[in-house]
């Protein structure tokens, strides 16, 4: 185990919230065709209110902090809170679609001390990354921010979210990662809208295309580890957790409400009215997310894949039970192995239905570790 | 450099926070990361560029710690010495502004 995989293990165990998810504003000057956002502005926290969070955050024991929207830098006072958060001493990850950075915002995102700064690019072709963003040379202005970022020697990843009008793309998408010379990842996305509609859905890759992508070693690494069928689940494996939701992990949204994750719905609470601390202690709703263990799930605890699967408690929540399956990560561990998951069986199918209602996606290849880690003798 | 006059202060390329007492370290420029037992928390945390290594040692380390006063000293230097090859202190012979808050 890696010595951030260890710190991560202490902090699921002591219940400390370790990395923690803030959105700064939903506003965006792309009007990406899968988003999941409602764009209005419905009162984002001030200025204040965010620095008060970042203070409440690094007492909670915050290290760990991605900025993401919306469109960050639509906020003015995005590089002051920038600022102040690395005063605070976190690890920031920026999430941004990089069109307004310029060739001195980059050098103050260098001087901030940025470790990340995450980039959605949709395709290789401008043509079709601009009709996903709706926005005109999108593709271009992007690239180019890219460039004055590793001018700065600033680590950059470039994500890419496969759909149904860029999913042949990826091997491009890599390839221009390389010539730019960033870290590229398959982006978890496309999920349903946040009040629930879940016409985007649409857009994502058909399940048969599936395994082509899970098969590619350019995108999952071993195949003959990835492609495992699944081992027989221990008691371990049933005492186990789905992932670090509401454990040491949380979303915070403009408007100051709490979630487990950015995919999981389920309010908690808002910082507006209660200390983080509290929420994240002491709210029914994060107590209820880290109760449930493997063994607790309704369908999944008989599966052969429990061990294994990717099963999004956010998804399956969105679907009606967050101890319930997540259909679309059935589909994966089906493609992924050949499989079929109890969740199927149960349905009395050998593979999964083509999905057009309230199965959330889709593709969700965890980016891999690859940071060097030093450990001092 | 003689040891009364080393004064250490945190980088600002830093992230730093503390888990049960242990202090996560990261560096963004290469993305080194690292733990910091319990006695090294109290350096790094006592490294404001004012006070020098041999107070921190004296006033810190040794009251909160059982150790010898001169073994202490001496790791701490090693330690320090270890910790500015990696940019995440800064060492010097003069008083360093401090760049972060904690």
């Amino acid at each position: 185990m890696s010595l951030m995989s260890e710190v991560g293990q202490k902090a699921f165990n002591l219940g400390v919230p370790i990395a923690v998810h803030l959105d700064v504003t939903y506003r965006c000057n792309e009007r990406c065709v899968h988003c999941y956002l409602d764009h209005d502005d419905h009162g984002e926290m001030t200025t204040v209110e965010i620095k008060d969070v970042l203070d409440q955050l690094a007492e909670a024991g915050v290290f760990f902090l991605t900025f993401s929207g919306g469109e960050v830098f639509l906020r003015r006072d995005f590089f002051e809170i920038v600022e102040y958060a690395r005063r605070l001493m976190f690890n920031v990850k920026i999430k941004t679609n990089a069109v307004m950075i310029d060739e001195e915002d980059a050098r103050r995102i260098r001087e901030l001390g940025v470790d990340t700064i995450q980039i959605s690019v949709y395709s290789h072709r401008p043509e079709v990354h601009d009709a996903i963003t709706k926005l005109p040379h999108s593709f271009e202005r992007t690239i180019k921010a890219i460039r004055f970022l590793r001018e700065q020697e600033l680590r950059v990843t470039i994500a890419n979210v496969l759909m149904t009008a860029n999913s042949s793309d990826h091997a491009g998408v890599q390839q221009l990662a390389a010539e730019l010379g960033v870290q590229y990842t398959l982006d978890p996305t496309i999920t349903p809208m946040m009040d629930g509609d879940t016409s985007v859905l649409s857009l994502r890759i058909p399940g048969e295309e599936l395994p082509e992508i899970f098969h590619n070693p350019a995108l999952v690494g071993s195949q003959e580890e990835f492609c495992a069928p699944p081992k027989p689940p221990s008691e371990e494996d049933l005492e186990g957790y789905s992932c670090s939701a509401g454990h040491s992990f949380c979303y915070i949204s403009p408007y100051g409400d709490v979630f487990p994750c950015v995919q999981f719905p389920l309010p908690t609470g808002n910082i507006r009215q209660q200390k983080f601390l509290d929420i994240w202690n002491l709210s029914p709703e994060m107590k209820e997310v880290r109760s449930i263990q493997a063994k607790d799930l309704t369908v999944c605890s008989s599966c052969s894949h429990v061990s294994s699967c990717t099963r999004c408690p956010g998804l399956a929540y969105m679907e009606g039970s967050m101890r319930g399956p997540s259909t679309a990560d059935c589909e994966k561990s089906f493609y992924r192995t050949g499989v079929p998951t109890a969740n199927m069986l149960q349905q009395g199918l050998s593979k999964p239905r083509t999905i057009t209602g309230k199965s959330a996606p889709l593709i969700q290849i965890r980016p891999i570790q690859v940071l060097p880690i030093t450990v001092p003798a | 450099m003689p040891e009364d006059c080393i004064y250490i202060a945190r980088s600002s390329a830093i992230a730093a926070r503390a888990l049960a007492g242990e202090m996560m370290v990261m560096n963004s420029a290469d993305s080194t990361f690292f733990t910091l037992n319990e006695v090294a928390t109290t350096i790094f945390q006592a490294a404001d560029g004012r006070t020098p290594l041999r107070e921190i040692v004296r006033d810190r380390v040794c009251l909160q710690f059982d150790v010898d006063p001169e073994q202490a000293q001496a790791d701490a230097e090693q330690f320090v010495t270890e910790l500015s090859s990696h940019g995440i202190l800064l060492v010097s012979n003069q008083p360093l502004a401090s760049e972060t808050t904690r």
